[in-house]
């Protein structure tokens, strides 16, 4: 058992299945480490995910959420990417405007041969949401029992 | 309730020696819904797999969780194990506990804990999957072939061979390819032309292949067994049917400064040209920038000249559309730009060339009629100087991480014809590493040292300064004397790296294949499937995939048609059963699924529903499953949920960001 | 208000439309109700005043499932929604009759009261016909006064312009009577920090009840079903569903009309709690419009949503961190 009080956060990564769910294998068949906070969730597409989804993870105590897809121009299914750059734009708005920090939503593009960049955006990623410390908002933001 | 079976890998030891397997397996079976679990030392094996039919009889699993490596590597496999032991097989769902875990993390409990939390999350998520069947589709026995260089003929040949009909799209004048450049061919010395040629005449001749050259794909639909694809012919202005190859028009052409593409521009074309001598088709192309009747109106020559009457000034492009079952990318390389390169001055003298240039200038069709000779002067070289990884294996942004592969071989093979031919030329080859795998290669190389004397020094290039005396001063180091080195040479030849075709980044967003940051297109799995791309239906050949010489370019191109005759010898196939389905009780028919649907797959019909007693007609989406490839994009777009995809049900997304978040 | 009335006799008189969709008097003089007239007598009790601030275009996706057509009355403001359930195939063009009814500005009974005006009786001054820019008030403490603009609901200060989208004719006269900067709230609350903005909409969305009042009278909110009222979102575990909806209520519910949104400001008007969900739907409008270019949802039937649409030179999400506080 590690005795180790620092925080530790929890972060859900959304990844689609083509490009950055296959970044996310190559960081793992490169040991190309980064921190065990970060659990994916396989999507088939940025573009499956929905703004529910994210809302859910924070009101259920995520710290970060972060969603991975092809690179524009690249994404399996031609145009899913583009739809989620849009909806995640807007949500990633509002959740700034209602007070949630910044740094707590992502959007990266990760393609099947970038699983350096993936490591990378994770550790990156996970530092920010150490910063931040815990989520407490938008759990909160009703404030009813 | 499901009753979960739940199977935890050891992968040997490459998961069991960083996540706990044992404290897996307790805490999972706790899980609800979980009634049996187990661990095992490789869960894909036979053993293993047969485990899980054992379970999945006396337990009466209805679902089933394996946690091992990536589910795009074994999913299939456990998939076909649940389906033999009579469950759908997509009540299967694998928690990635070997490259997500225990390849990325060290300590062994928070290895564990994360291993237990994604093993949760599938349970979750199998407790909510329902049983699916894939629907059928069917194959179009065709195959396109995009390029018409070694591999793209190789690959068309041997699917033509096997009785079905391929299509090869060349974007050039000609089929041919960078292969019908080169001079010799290592490490047999053997002409290029004398042992390509014959495949490019049985290709045009086979009765199953027809070729499009001077055409481009311009646009591609469908899917794996039914692309649908334009291909744009480009007007050549020289009637095919008609001309016979005479080359008359090309004596006659008076515009006559365009430079040679084939020749890497060392030398000029006519306007009304083909590329080289034994090009297929014989037919040449009129380039419409250079001619003199496109630009001015006036000349006309060539067709006053054509006996045949062969020349149209009036064609058109056309479009042609075809399906197919299959497409190979086989679209090649071409050599970096050397312009961030200026210490190599090439771009300041004519005797600075690249490795491709002097094939040409080796090549008795080529600038010099295969005079080795300097291209400033037309004097004979006394000293030559061969710089390796120009480019390649390059740290910073000028140039290309990756080895070229192909540069010490034929550098080996331009030093050793050049002393076989000119005894009296001095030859140094700068390198970093020479490197020689493959067959008969080092044995090759070790006969360019010891038996023709090339001087090959280990150290780099730092400057060529061309001289008022017009010969080349060359700056390097030899690290193995550990001293600098100025040698005067006569021509630097230069190993430039290569790099995938400018066109095949718009290809493969015309495909919606994969392609990485150095524009290769990504294999399907690096080891296991090198010549399919992730996207179904789509096959990689030749460098377009990674660089590669000849005799490597014929397997894959090989490996890739028998990959395609695989897919074409099917009657149907099997879709994928993760579509999007509306509920039609939710359905508002608002159109906005519809209007972010990749596919146009849904549609809208008028339907009779009975919504709790409530018997209306409504504007119901409807999604053809055939088209629909699963993305999900509909149902994010769908304010009412009434959208949903299976296999990636709303539910089933959130019970896993549940589990995670518990 | 007469010409109208007689107007709608009329066409119901000749078979024109099968029934008046428009607004009936209510039981205090401040809250007409939206209703359907059958007959011509019914119509005796049909009432268009600066109180009728009710968008009818919703009422239309059930008119277009009846016989025959409906005749409907639309402010300029309704007609935006109007176009955006035509667009989204909810409502029928040929079951509708549209009558464009001018519109000076609608009143909202919260602004009066808040002048300090209490125990209102009556009010003179509402009529669509008058003139007159200022509102006498009967109250069982007297007669009491307050000016048209001050008593005019939040959405009217920042109207969208006195223009009907679509109609098939139209009566009275409108006015533009937009006196503030639209989206002057929004950037004030952009310009807050996390923990201000936090604290700004804890204490607003606190108050919420969820009656779903702002839900049931969205015009964009036209679903047969609504997501929180169906499994679709639902997980195994449902006893944290419910907090989870009502956490989540008004951003996802914002989240589903972005890009769809008209700015109605139904939402707001509706609220018993005086939330202003406006300002949801107007972050989105605003970031729409700065982000992906000028959009007004409603301005044309048929339109693409944002939302629904891309380029592939759009701004990367990051985008929000380059822009606004910190």
């Amino acid at each position: 058992m590690s005795v180790n009080n620092e925080f530790k956060p929890k972060i859900v990564a959304f990844c689609c299945n083509w490009c950055s769910y296959a970044g996310a294998d190559l960081a793992g068949s490169s040991r190309l480490s980064y921190p065990a906070d970060v659990k994916i969730i396989r999507v088939p597409c940025s573009c499956r995910v929905n703004p529910m989804f994210i809302l859910r993870a924070f009101e259920k105590g995520a710290d970060g959420v972060i969603i991975c897809g092809c690179h524009p121009g690249d994404c399996h299914y031609s145009t899913g990417n583009y739809y989620a750059r849009r909806r995640m734009t807007m949500l990633f708005s509002m959740l700034d405007y209602i007070g949630v920090e910044k740094g707590r939503t992502r959007v990266e593009w990760v393609s099947a041969a970038e699983g350096v960049k993936f490591s990378e955006t994770m550790n990156d990623f996970v530092a920010k949401i150490r910063d931040l410390g815990e989520n407490v908002r938008l759990g909160d933001l009703r404030c009813k029992n | 309730m499901q009753r979960i079976g739940v199977f935890v890998c050891h992968c040997g030891s490459n998961i069991a020696a960083t996540v706990d397997v044992k404290k897996v397996v307790e805490v999972i079976a706790a899980e609800p819904g979980v009634v049996h679990a187990e661990d095992y030392q490789y869960m894909c094996s036979e053993a293993g797999q047969e485990k899980i039919a054992i379970a999945v009889k006396e337990k009466k699993l209805t679902g089933i969780v394996v946690c091992s490596c990536s589910p795009r590597m074994h999913e299939a496999t456990f998939r076909k194990a649940a389906e033999r032991a009579g469950i759908n097989p997509y009540m299967v769902e694998i928690a990635n506990i070997r490259e997500h875990v225990s390849w990325i993390h060290k300590d062994i409990t928070e290895a564990t804990e994360k291993a237990v939390i994604l093993a949760r999350a599938a349970v979750a998520k199998v407790n909510l999957n329902t049983p699916l069947t894939p629907g059928e589709s069917r194959v179009t026995k065709r195959a396109l072939v995009i390029g018409g260089g070694i591999a793209g003929i190789q690959t068309a040949l041997d699917i033509a061979d096997a009785g079905y009909e391929v299509d090869i799209v060349e974007k050039t004048p000609s089929i041919g390819g960078r292969m019908s450049q080169i001079d010799k061919t290592f490490p047999t010395l053997d002409c290029s032309a004398c042992i390509l040629t014959p495949k490019m005449v049985e290709a045009a001749a086979h009765e199953k292949i027809t070729i499009y050259t001077y055409s481009e794909v311009e646009k591609v639909s469908g899917f794996v067994g039914d692309f649908t694809v334009d291909i744009r012919k480009k007007a050549r202005y020289v009637d095919a049917d008609k001309c016979t190859g005479c080359g008359a028009c090309q004596e006659k052409c008076p515009s006559k400064k365009t430079p040679s593409e084939f020749n890497r521009a060392l030398n000029t074309r006519t306007a009304i040209y083909t590329p080289f001598a034994q090009a297929i088709p014989n037919v040449p192309v009129i380039d419409t920038e250079a001619c003199i009747k496109f630009k001015t109106g006036k000349c006309g020559l060539c067709q006053k000249i054509c006996a045949a009457g062969a020349v149209d000034y009036t064609q058109k492009d056309e479009i042609v559309t075809e399906k197919y079952g299959a497409i190979v990318v086989a679209t090649g390389f071409d050599t970096i730009s050397l312009d961030k390169y200026d210490e190599y001055a090439y771009n300041q003298s004519p005797d600075v060339i690249t490795s491709l240039e002097l094939e040409r200038v080796m090549n008795a069709a080529g600038p010099t009629h295969g005079h080795l000779e300097r291209l400033s002067d037309g004097k004979a070289p006394k000293e030559i100087v061969f710089i390796q990884c120009v480019g390649s294996r390059c740290s910073d942004d000028r140039g290309k991480p990756y080895c070229s592969k192909i540069c010490c071989m034929y550098t080996a093979k331009h030093a050793m014809l050049i002393r076989d031919k000119y005894p009296d030329v001095n030859v140094t080859v700068f390198y970093i590493d020479v490197r020689t795998p493959g067959k008969n290669f080092d044995e090759f190389y070790r006969r360019a040292v010891e038996q023709y004397g090339v001087n090959y020094v280990k150290g780099q290039v730092g400057k060529v300064i061309p001289q008022p005396n017009g010969k080349l001063l060359v700056q390097g180091s030899d690290l193995l004397d550990n001293k600098q080195i100025l040698k005067e040479a006569d021509m630097v030849v230069l190993a430039t790296a290569i790099e995938p075709n400018k066109d095949v980044r718009k290809i493969a967003t015309m495909l919606t294949a994969s392609i990485d940051t150095n524009n290769f297109l990504t294999e399907a799995h690096a080891k296991l499937r090198p010549v399919e791309s992730p996207t179904a239906g789509i096959f990689l050949s030749g460098v377009v995939q990674g660089p590669k010489d000849i005799p490597e370019t014929v397997s894959q191109a090989g490996a890739a048609a028998v990959k395609v005759v695989g897919l074409l010898a099917k009657d149907k196939l099997l879709t994928n059963p993760c579509t999007a389905k509306a509920d039609e009780l939710l359905c508002n028919g608002c159109s906005s699924c519809a209007n972010v649907c990749p596919y146009g797959a849904i549609s809208y019909e008028d339907t009779l529903v009975n919504d709790h007693g409530i018997r209306e007609t409504r504007r119901i989406a409807i999604v053809n499953s055939a088209l629909c490839q699963g993305c999900g994009a509909c149902t994010v777009a769908c304010p009412s949920g009434a959208m949903d995809l299976q296999g990636f049900s709303n539910r089933q997304i959130l019970s896993e960001v549940d589990a995670i978040c518990r | 208000m007469q010409e109208l009335i007689t107007r709608a006799k009329e066409l119901l008189a000749n078979g024109t439309v099968a029934r008046v969709l428009g607004w009936k008097i209510g039981d205090m003089p401040y809250n007409p109700e939206p209703a359907f007239f059958e007959t011509v007598e019914s119509l005796d009790k049909f009432v268009y005043n600066g109180f009728c601030g009710a968008n009818l275009s919703k009422y239309m996706i059930e008119a277009s499932k009846l016989e025959g057509k409906t005749l409907v009355c639309l402010k300029p403001c309704d007609s935006y929604s109007f176009n955006q359930l035509l667009t989204e195939h909810r409502v029928d063009r040929d079951k509708a009759y549209i009558i464009g009814v001018g519109c000076k500005g609608k009143l909202d009974i919260e602004r009066i009261k808040k002048t300090g005006i209490k125990g209102v009786i009556a009010i003179g001054g509402a009529e669509m016909t008058d003139a007159c820019d200022t509102l006498a008030i009967d109250t069982i403490y007297g007669e009491k006064s307050c000016s048209y603009n001050d008593g005019m609901l939040e959405r009217c200060h920042v109207c969208k312009g006195k223009e009907h989208k679509i109609y098939d004719e139209l009566i009275g006269e409108s006015r533009d009577t937009c006196d503030k900067e639209r989206f002057a709230e929004v950037e004030r609350i952009e310009a807050m920090s996390p923990a201000e903005k936090f604290e700004f909409f804890k204490a607003e969305l606190s108050k919420c009840i969820r009656c779903n009042a702002c839900r049931n009278v969205c015009p964009a909110c036209s679903c047969r079903k609504c997501v929180f009222d169906s499994t679709k979102f639902d997980s195994a575990q449902k006893a944290n569903v419910d907090s989870f909806e009502e956490k989540m209520f008004h951003i996802i519910r914002a989240f589903h009309v972005a890009g769809r949104c008209t700015d109605c400001g139904e939402c707001s008007r509706v609220c018993p709690q005086g939330i202003p969900l406006h300002l949801f739907n107007r972050k989105f409008i605003k970031d729409i419009n700065e982000i992906y270019g000028e959009y007004v949802a409603g301005a044309e039937a048929g339109s693409r949503a944002p939302l629904v649409s891309f380029t592939t030179e759009d701004a990367e999400p990051s985008i929000v961190n380059e822009r606004g506080s910190k």
